[in-house]
This record gives structure tokens, C-alpha cells and sequence, in this order.
């Protein structure tokens, strides 16, 4: 029963979710929504490892979101979608469900890779002044994209939708929706086991004390640049699929605001709790939906609401637990972390 | 490059540096107590500036309510400036006493301190966007502008008030500071914060001086701003006021002189560039700039490593 749970987790998901859109039975803003829950539980996932579980304070996250957002819109519309920006598409349309992966994985390969510009400076700087750089990354994200006029510069880039009918002329499918699933099962997966692993307790250690964890031979460096691509790759894939969501980037949307969103969610689940992640990402996009007849004041409403949450709850949602360790009945069911570990040191 | 642009520029960055500074010295002075990120204090330069617009054109009688008499120019400006400083000031305060401090006795990490102040700035920019609209204002003319010219170059009396002004009020917060019991103890509380209490001085007071002494230069800033570019709109908050956090940050986050520092270099290198190279690449410049300086010196230009212990 416990080794299947998980399984059957992901499958019932699947089935509340995924497989009515597939059906038809959702309506296309559900639909949107529903997509939106899934690239916000990746983002605050991923986001949770660099802020709750290393301790460095990242506040320009969505700088490597819009990365990318970008690589991967750039890659499926030149490749399968006829645009204003590079003429004629140069596959047939056939080929935009294999693009549409891969192109998917280039984007999180591409912002691992600019994430460097933080992860690097990152062995020195440190706390408050290694936010600067990454808020520093990401006014200097915004300005690349806007100097860059092929792309559009700062009027932003279009045609996804193009690439995401042609997905579903080939077979019908909500192909978006199903690849953020996948990605979001694997972003939970790859995520869980890295902290529960060797390299998680050594990000832990950095996070307590960062020189105690060198003395007790973790190799920071290492870690941080393995931490910080891993979480920015992470981010990256999650961009690339809002673009694909929402068929249209622009440098303003992957800016502060966004940055501040994902934080939010992050802390309002709890520092280091992927499953207060999960559910703050869930609660937070359907509250966001749920305030929209406010109009403006939705977003007066919102922090608001956040503050009240905090007075409350100081630590976040969940603190630094997970769901097993505040609902112990549910250990019958699920594998918890700790026994992750001791069955891991069992089979050494 | 001839050195009339040269000293022109010169002249616009002194003043784009000096509202830099008056907000990156709030920054700086309530991490330096608090070690608290106050993400809000961009937005309380955005409140500043909205407050001296509602004072400005009351006094001004332009306003729908009305005064019996004309103030006569010379007393508009003071006023306004002392009233939007008081408000402003009020303004900071509260947000400590009902966000920061109930959480801080709760003992939250200093990281949930900084996302209540992230919401804060989003409340205020948002509530100012709900309550007064998208539509820009302009903001009132306190006094006649006046363009003095010496040889080619010309020079406003706004630029060389704005500029004055930030260099009486930064003089004013060094003596504070450094002279003053009240500026003895923040500076202790920077130093060590346990020892603090047990010399008798009220924690919770100092930091109530240094948010109505932060924000209180940000509304100075304001009212500056809303003079010399007289548009207001509610995202000015963010707009400047992140610039100026990092601009706190790369001085050295905590000192006083770095901030001041920080915001001139920023104005500085934020001028130059709009002037020699295309203006979209000045963010694009001065932020690689930026991220340069604190990866030679991770702890900014006057910043001190803090010592810890194993």
C-alpha cells in the first residue's frame, strides 16, 4: 500500500484534473486555471529550495522563469509556427508535439545555465547582498530582453498559440495542460528525493551554518551551483510553459511582480515544506481567481489578507513541516521522508 | 565628450543621485536596527509624494476645499514640506506598529518580517491605484521655476534646491547619528542588539525613531521629486525605490555613508549613460555595474563583514 500511494496520488490528480479537460467537461478558463495551479506549484517547489531549504534569499526568481519563457517560445515558433518575427516556420506543423518537450527542457537547460550569473558570486556573497544580485539579475534580464528588438523587445513575443493549436490539430489533447502534469509530478519527485539525499542534508547544513558545513567536509560550492541550476532549471521549464499558457511573453510580465508572487507562495506554505509549497501555490492561484470581480482591489485585498495570514501564522502555513509530520494518521499511507532516508542508509 | 555636457550631466546626476540617497538612507537605517529588508519604504516615498500633491494644492487653493486666505509663497513651501514629512512619517510608523512589531514579538523569522513588508508596498501601490486611479497626476508648482544660465551651461533653482536640501538633511542625520543619545543607541543596537535592553533603553522607541526618521527623508524625497519631475503615478514607489534599495545595498547595507555613496554612484552612472549611450541600456549598464561591485566586495563598498562564530 505505501509504496503505491504516491502513484495513486498522481493518479487521482490526474484524474480530477487532467483527464475531464481532455473529455471536454472543463471549460477552457478551468482549463487555464487548472494549468496556471500547476506552474505555480512547480515555481514555489523550486523557489522553496533555494529560500527555505538553503537559506539564501533569492527575490528575482522570475528572472530565470522568463528565460525560460523565452528560449522555449522562441525555439517552438521558429521551428513549427509560421510569426512576424522569423517568417516561415521550418518544420511541418507534424513535428510541434516532439518540439514542444524538448523545447520545454532547452528553456530549463538555458536558465540553469544563467542562473550561473548568481550561483557564481554566490560563493562569496552572501544573505542580504546575494538578493541584491539576484534582484540585480533580474533588472538586467528585463533590460536584455527589452534591447533585443528581433524578439520584440520591449513590446514582447507572440505565436505560441499558433504552436499549441498545431499540437492539438496533430491529436486532441490539452497538450499544455498534460506536459505541466508531467512536470509538476517531476519536479515534486526529483525535488523530494534531492532534499531528502546526501546533497539535501548538505544544503541544510549550509542553510544552519554555512562554515560548520564546510568543516564537516560538505562541499559548498558544489552544492550551491548544483542547488541553484537545479531550482532555476526547474524555474525555467515552469516559464516555459506559462509562455505556452498564456501564447505571449513580455520582460515586464517576469519582472518584480512576479518575483514577489512566487516568494509569497513560498513563505505562506513555510520555508522549507514542499507540501506547504504545493499548498500555498493551489490556494494562492485560486484565491488570486476567486478575488478577480474585485477588480483593482483584488490586489489591495490579497496582501491584505497575506498580512492577516502572517500575524497569525508567523512561520507560514505548514513552517518547516511536511503534511505527514501534522497529520501523523496519514504515516499508514505514505512514506515520510525520514523513512526515505533510513531505508536509503539501510541499503548503503 | 565636451565638458559642458560633462558639467551639465554633472549637475543632473547630483540631483537624480540626492533623491537616490534620501531614500536609500531610510533602507540602510532601518536594517542597521532592525535587519529588516523594509520593502515598503520605496512605497512610503510614493505615499510622500502623493501627500505633498493633497497638501500642495490645498494650500495652494486649487483644491475643491478651499482656504479664506492666500498664503503668501514663501510660508507654502516650508509648510507643505514639515506636513507631508509629519504624515509621512506617521504613515511608516504605523505600518511598524501593526505589521512589523506584532510579528517581531512573535519571534518570526526576519525573512517573514520582509514578505509582510513586500505585501505592504503592494498594499499601498495598489491602494493607491484602487482609490485615486490610473490616471497620472501632476503634481503642484510650489515656485517658479527660474533658469539661471552661466556661459553654456544652464542651471534651475529646483536642481540647486533639491540638491541643497538633501546635503542640510543628510548633515542633519550625520549629527543625529553621531551626536545625539538617540543616534548613540541605534548605533548600539546595530552593534548588539542584546546588550541594548539591558542598558535601559527602550528597543521598541528607537526603532519607532528610526522608521519616523527614514520615512520621514523619503518624503523630503518625495515632495523633491514631485517638484523637479512633476508627474506622479503610483508606481513611482517601485520604479525608484528598488533602485535606491540596491543602490543602499552595494554602499554597504546599514551604513549610513554607504548609502549616501551608493545613491550618488547610482545617479551617477545612471546619467551618464542615458547621456552617451542609448537610454535603454542604462538599467542594462548600471545594474552589471552593480552586480560587479558586490561580487569584488560582497559586503558593499562601506559594509563590514560580521564576524561569526562556530
Amino acid at each position: 500500500m505505501k509504496r503505491y500511494s504516491m502513484w495513486l496520488l498522481g493518479g487521482l490528480v490526474f484524474l480530477i484534473t487532467v483527464l475531464p479537460s481532455w473529455l471536454g467537461i472543463y471549460s477552457t478558463y478551468v482549463q487555464f486555471i487548472l494549468t496556471l495551479v500547476g506552474i505555480n506549484v512547480i515555481l514555489a517547489v523550486s523557489l522553496n529550495l533555494i529560500n527555505g531549504y538553503m537559506g539564501e534569499f533569492s527575490v528575482g526568481h522570475a528572472a530565470f522563469m522568463g528565460v525560460g519563457a523565452y528560449i522555449s517560445s522562441i525555439i517552438t515558433v521558429r521551428l513549427v509556427a509560421d510569426s512576424s518575427f522569423f517568417g516561415d516556420a521550418l518544420l511541418s506543423p507534424i513535428w510541434s508535439i516532439l518540439v514542444f518537450p524538448v523545447s520545454l527542457i532547452l528553456g530549463g537547460i538555458a536558465a540553469a545555465l544563467f542562473s550561473l550569473l548568481v550561483a557564481i558570486p554566490s560563493f562569496r556573497t552572501r544573505g542580504d547582498y546575494l538578493a541584491i544580485i539576484t534582484l540585480a539579475v533580474n533588472f538586467i534580464f528585463k533590460s536584455v530582453i527589452e534591447n533585443i528588438d528581433v524578439i520584440g523587445g520591449p513590446r514582447g513575443f507572440m505565436g505560441m498559440g499558433k504552436v499549441v493549436k498545431a499540437m492539438d490539430d496533430v491529436f486532441a489533447m490539452p497538450w499544455v495542460m498534460v506536459w505541466t502534469f508531467i512536470s509538476v509530478v517531476l519536479t515534486i519527485y526529483i525535488v523530494r528525493n534531492y532534499v531528502t539525499s546526501t546533497m539535501g542534508k548538505g544544503i541544510v547544513a549550509i542553510r544552519e551554518d554555512e562554515i560548520a558545513a564546510e568543516l564537516m567536509t560538505v562541499n559548498t560550492r558544489r552544492l550551491k551551483v548544483i542547488t541553484f541550476m537545479l531550482s532555476c532549471g526547474l524555474a525555467g521549464l515552469a516559464g516555459g510553459l506559462h509562455g505556452h499558457t498564456l501564447s505571449y511573453v513580455n520582460p515586464s510580465g517576469y519582472f518584480i511582480l512576479q518575483s514577489t508572487i512566487m516568494l509569497v507562495m513560498v513563505y505562506l506554505g513555510g520555508m522549507g515544506s514542499i507540501s506547504g509549497s504545493v499548498i500555498s501555490a493551489v490556494g494562492f492561484t485560486i484565491l488570486l481567481e476567486l478575488l478577480r470581480p474585485l477588480g483593482l482591489f483584488r490586489w489591495v485585498a490579497t496582501p491584505l489578507l497575506l498580512i492577516l495570514i502572517m500575524l497569525f501564522r508567523p512561520t507560514g502555513i505548514m513552517g518547516n513541516r511536511e503534511l505527514l509530520d501534522v497529520f501523523p494518521k496519514l504515516r499508514k499511507y505514505f512514506t515520510s521522508s525520514e523513512e526515505v532516508i533510513t531505508h536509503a542508509n539501510a541499503t548503503d | 565628450m565636451s565638458l559642458d555636457i560633462f558639467l551639465q550631466n554633472f549637475l543632473n546626476a547630483m540631483q537624480w543621485g540626492s533623491f537616490l540617497a534620501l531614500i536609500a538612507v531610510g533602507y540602510t537605517m532601518v536594517y542597521g536596527v532592525l535587519l529588516l529588508i523594509n520593502f515598503a519604504h520605496g512605497d512610503i516615498f510614493m505615499v510622500g509624494a502623493y501627500v505633498g500633491y493633497f497638501i500642495g494644492t490645498f494650500l495652494l487653493n486649487k483644491f475643491a476645499v478651499k482656504l479664506p486666505f492666500d498664503l503668501p509663497t514663501w510660508l507654502i513651501i516650508p509648510i507643505t514640506i514639515m506636513l507631508t514629512m509629519a504624515i509621512t512619517a506617521l504613515v511608516g510608523v504605523t505600518i511598524e506598529r501593526i505589521a512589523y512589531r506584532p510579528l517581531r514579538n512573535r519571534g518570526a523569522h526576519r525573512l517573514y518580517l520582509v514578505i509582510t513588508a513586500l505585501m505592504f508596498g503592494l498594499l499601498l501601490e495598489y491602494g493607491n491605484l484602487a482609490l485615486l486611479g490610473a490616471s497620472d497626476r501632476q503634481f503642484p508648482t510650489l515656485f517658479e521655476k527660474e533658469i539661471y544660465t552661466i556661459g553654456n551651461l544652464s542651471v534651475t533653482n529646483v536642481k540647486i534646491i533639491v540638491i541643497l536640501l538633501s546635503f542640510l538633511l543628510m548633515g542633519a542625520l550625520w549629527f543625529v547619528v553621531q551626536k545625539t543619545k538617540w543616534g548613540m543607541a541605534m548605533r548600539a543596537i546595530s552593534y548588539d542588539r542584546l546588550a541594548v535592553p539591558l542598558m535601559g533603553i527602550s528597543v521598541d522607541s528607537i526603532i519607532v525613531a528610526t522608521f519616523v526618521i527614514g520615512s520621514s527623508m523619503a518624503a523630503v524625497a518625495g515632495v523633491m521629486y514631485g517638484t523637479a519631475f512633476p508627474i506622479l503615478s503610483f508606481d513611482m514607489g517601485m520604479l525608484v525605490g528598488w533602485q535606491a534599495f540596491i543602490a543602499a545595498v552595494v554602499g554597504g547595507i546599514g551604513s549610513i555613508r554607504g548609502a549616501m555613496l551608493g545613491g550618488y554612484i547610482m545617479g551617477f552612472i545612471q546619467i551618464y549613460v542615458a547621456a552617451f549611450l542609448p537610454s535603454t541600456f542604462r538599467d542594462l549598464i548600471t545594474f552589471s555595474i552593480f552586480l560587479l561591485i558586490l561580487v569584488v566586495r560582497p559586503t558593499g563598498i562601506f559594509g563590514v563583514a560580521r564576524r561569526t562564530k562556530v
